[in-house]
């Protein structure tokens, strides 16, 4: 296989050699465009190392690489919404509210402020699946009244992720709580996501990492391997296609909400520990970052355009240049508008290469 | 037992409201056999073709399949019982590959696994057994059309399926390319497969047909053996009265030199060096295979494709058609080929769809629409081309194919164009209107406006045109003179560069 792709590149190489210089340019100008993001990012990382060399430090890098974990798992949700040419604004608010749930069913059984005394300590993996049901039914619902009713799912998301919001104020006022911050998690829950087992120059790695690698590959598999995969793209790229070839529209619609609310429940397990104090106000605009982080990454608002690589690649990013903006000590309000221009342009380039030049 | 009948359908019916859309209709399709559904638009063909596919629930009578009764609810109901159908309208997912079209909504898997070696492999087999030449891993919005139609009528084929429905199979083929398909289709019947064929093609129909059945106005008139039916029979049978000739009287009489193309060459397609003069009340006709260059030269010309090099002078005046707007306030109109993307905007009314390209000319106070003046233009329009609507506010979605591209023509009639660019003007359009369509053109030339016309059907290039351009391999291969061509001749140097 490597042989092949090496002579490949060499036929490629002296094929190269063979062009005009016009022919040439035009090359190295779609490679360029084509890698744009890669080139983009490398450039990033160089010129933020140049300023500040601690940058490229262990901690410093497991830092991002944590953070984009806690991130991947709902951006790989609202990819799958955007693939159906849809989007989902009550994914932050999903997030919230399973943070919120899962910390309340978790905190220490000694904490004094605990909000239901009388639980004790719950079983963590009973929560977990407690969790990803809740997540999983919020998509459903989205999913359902997208494809029953037949609204656009921005509309669905934008009424639910109220509907959410004053669910989890309701929920935080429940038991001794009286709406305050949710924390005094128990061991067994910390240890569990920001525990470690492995260490990269003196600096622990979270076990959440790999909780989110694992799903990673499986929504790989999930995406490109299986019918249900397979179905989503289809019904992305021409619902009335998939209509008319046999395959159930509305399932795969309903299924991949309910897919992508799963999806939220796992990072709003991660981020219930990962955060420790969790308020009405965890997982506010986590949806915007996916979404840009998405679009950034390739997934098309077009539908049925959309890789696994591509919204890791999105995600990576948009968090070395929210680290690297930190680490820059750039101002706070200067951040919003870098955020804003690199979302316009990245998406700007990466559209190019969907371009029929005509 | 070789011609027994495989699927009966019988006395069906169906309303809806104001309309009887389909009155008491039989047809009987014998296996190993093609049988043509022949009538106008809105004779009642793909109704009837609707409920058989469960899309509309039949109000009443039986559909026999073996002589046992079915009533499929869903397409895949259908498929799984063996009864396929190639779409007229393309519809294909074209984000995805070949292969994932060809086996969405029924990937062979493994466990939870599709099994995407096999998917490929048993694709190529079947393209290699059709003699089609694809790559199954191409995502399909890089193939031209007349290849996306080949890999749709492949996945009907892949189906196994004992009834398979071919609507309007041919409209964006080549000659060679039907040939092909027709191989295919003797193929299938040869295999006891039964084949119900929706054209407006009569060569093709007679050529093809086992049996003949003509539908007008919902009503069943009349089933023959296609060996009994003339075009002008079938013709008559479909309209109603004897239509005369296929072709209207040429009155246009070419006039002087108006536009001048010199050595046009686009950027990014194959088109090279293509040099010709038009010239006023003329009509060219275009001919090519696919991927000629026959609708990029008309894109070029219209400014919608990058200019590489090429002049074009018009009255002796170089002008530049840098853009559609530019290409418009010089004179030009284009009738896009595929009508329903990039020719009608569906949801919107006549009304919308005929003033859209010349809002300007309704201006009250500088500033706003006035309602009056795009009524009394839509009016002219509907008359002038004989638009069939109930009124001008109807969406254009609702018309026949014939009478959307008569308010495509009346869009842009309403910007008084001297050169009207044409391409495949008449497809999946039905004789009668295809018909008034020519006269449109023919009317059009003979007051004075130029027509470029790219077309597949031959006959018809013969028919309407005073020259014909043959283009091959993005070039100008020849030109012939429309009026004592043959197909033989525009072959022949359709394929000198190809």
């Amino acid at each position: 296989m490597e042989n092949k792709k090496n002579t490949r590149f060499r036929r490629g190489f002296d094929e190269y050699k063979t062009l005009d210089p016009a022919e040439k340019r035009r090359m190295k100008r779609e490679f360029f465009i084509n890698n744009a993001l890669y080139i983009f990012l490398i450039a990033v990382i160089i010129a933020i190392a140049i300023y500040r060399p601690r940058f490229l430090s262990p901690s410093s890098l497991i830092n991002i690489l944590s953070l984009s974990a806690a991130n991947l798992p709902i951006a790989l949700g609202i990819a799958g919404a955007i693939i159906l040419t849809g989007t989902d604004l009550s994914a932050g608010r999903a997030v919230g509210l399973c943070a919120c749930v899962a910390a309340s069913l978790l905190q220490a059984s000694g904490y004094a402020n605990k909000m239901f005394p009388e639980i004790g300590t719950m079983p963590v993996f009973l929560v977990i699946a407690l969790i990803i049901a809740i997540g999983a039914l919020i998509g459903a619902v989205n999913g359902f009244c997208t494809a029953k009713f037949n609204l656009h799912p921005f509309i669905v998301t934008l009424a639910t992720q109220l509907i959410i919001y004053g669910g989890l104020l309701m929920y935080l006022t429940l038991g001794t709580n009286n709406g305050q911050s949710i924390s005094g998690l128990s061991e067994s829950y910390t240890g569990f996501i920001n525990g470690s087992i492995l260490s990269v120059g003196g600096t622990a790695i979270p076990n959440f990492v790999w909780y989110s690698i694992i799903i990673t590959i499986v929504m790989w598999f999930v995406w490109n391997k299986t019918t249900f995969g397979k179905n989503m793209f289809a019904v992305g790229s021409n619902p009335e296609a998939a209509h008319v070839s046999g395959v159930n529209v509305t399932r795969t619609i309903i299924l991949v909400f309910t897919l992508a609310g799963a999806l939220y429940g796992v990072t709003g397990f991660i981020e219930g520990a990962r955060i420790g104090s969790n308020s009405a106000s965890t997982g506010l605009n986590y949806e915007l970052d996916a979404i840009a982080a998405c679009v950034i990454g390739g997934v098309s608002f077009v539908g049925g355009i959309g890789k696994i690589r591509g919204v890791i690649m999105g995600v990576v990013l948009l968090r070395i240049i929210f680290v690297g903006l930190t680490f820059l000590s750039v101002n706070q309000n200067m951040q919003y508008i870098i955020k804003g221009l690199i979302i316009l342009i990245a998406c700007a380039i990466d559209m190019r290469k969907y371009l029929v030049r005509k | 037992m070789e011609n027994d009948v495989l699927l009966r359908m019988q006395g069906i019916s169906k309303s809806f409201p104001g309309v009887r859309a389909l009155d008491n209709v039989s047809l009987d399709v014998r296996r190993g056999t093609v049988h043509a559904l022949m009538g106008e638009n809105g004779a009642g063909k793909s109704t009837l073709m609707k409920c058989l596919f469960g899309i509309y629930t039949k109000d009443s009578g039986k559909i026999l399949l073996e002589g046992k009764e079915v009533s499929f609810k869903t397409s895949k109901e259908a498929l799984d019982c063996g009864v396929a159908m190639v779409h007229q309208e393309l519809n294909q997912a074209l984000k995805r590959s070949v292969a994932d079209n060809i086996w969405l909504g029924r990937y062979p898997t493994k466990g939870p696994l599709v099994q995407e070696k096999k998917m490929h492999e048993d694709t190529r087999e079947i393209f290699k057994k059709l003699g089609i030449d694809v790559n199954p891993a191409q995502i399909m919005d890089s193939l031209p059309v007349a290849r996306r139609q080949m890999a749709e009528i492949a996945k009907a084929v892949s189906y196994n399926a004992r009834v398979i429905v071919f609507d309007e199979p041919t409209s964006s083929l080549n000659d060679a390319e039907v040939e092909q398909l027709f191989r295919i289709i003797d193929m299938l019947k040869k295999g006891g497969t039964a084949i119900i064929y929706i054209s407006h093609k009569m060569e093709e129909i007679l050529r093809i047909s086992d049996d003949i059945t003509v539908m007008r106005d919902g009503k069943h008139i009349a089933t023959e053996p296609a060996k009994n039916m003339t075009m002008e029979k079938i013709i008559k049978l479909m309209v109603g009265r004897e239509l005369g000739n296929r072709f209207p009287e040429r009155k246009n009489k070419p006039g002087k030199p108006l536009l001048e193309v010199e050595g046009l060459t686009s950027r990014y397609s194959n088109l090279r060096d293509v040099s010709f003069t038009l010239r006023e009340s003329e009509i060219i006709g275009v001919a090519g295979l696919d991927g000629a260059g026959r609708t990029e030269l008309l894109e070029n010309i219209f400014g919608l494709s990058a200019r590489e090099r090429g002049r074009l002078v018009l009255r002796g005046r170089e002008i530049k058609n840098r853009n559609a707007r530019d290409s418009i306030s010089n004179g030009f109109a284009l009738v896009t080929e595929e009508r329903r993307s990039t020719g009608i905007f569906g949801i919107l009314s006549i009304r919308a769809n005929t003033t859209v390209s010349s809002l300007k000319k309704y201006l009250s106070y500088g500033f706003v629409l006035n309602k009056k003046k795009m009524r009394r233009a839509t009016d002219d329009m509907i008359k002038s081309l004989r638009i069939k609507t109930p009124t001008q506010d109807t969406k254009i979605r609702s018309l026949s194919g014939g009478n959307q591209q008569k308010v495509i023509f009346g869009r842009w009639l309403l910007t008084e164009p001297d050169i009207l660019l044409l391409d495949e003007p008449t497809r999946g359009i039905d004789v009668g209107a295809k018909f008034e369509i020519y006269s449109v053109i023919g009317n059009l030339a003979a007051n004075g406006k130029s027509v470029i016309m790219v077309s597949s059907e031959m006959p018809e290039l013969l028919g309407v045109c005073d020259r014909i351009l043959v283009m091959s391999g993005g070039r100008l291969a020849g030109e012939v003179n429309a009026k004592d061509a043959t197909q033989e001749q525009i072959m022949t140097l359709a394929t000198k560069y190809a």
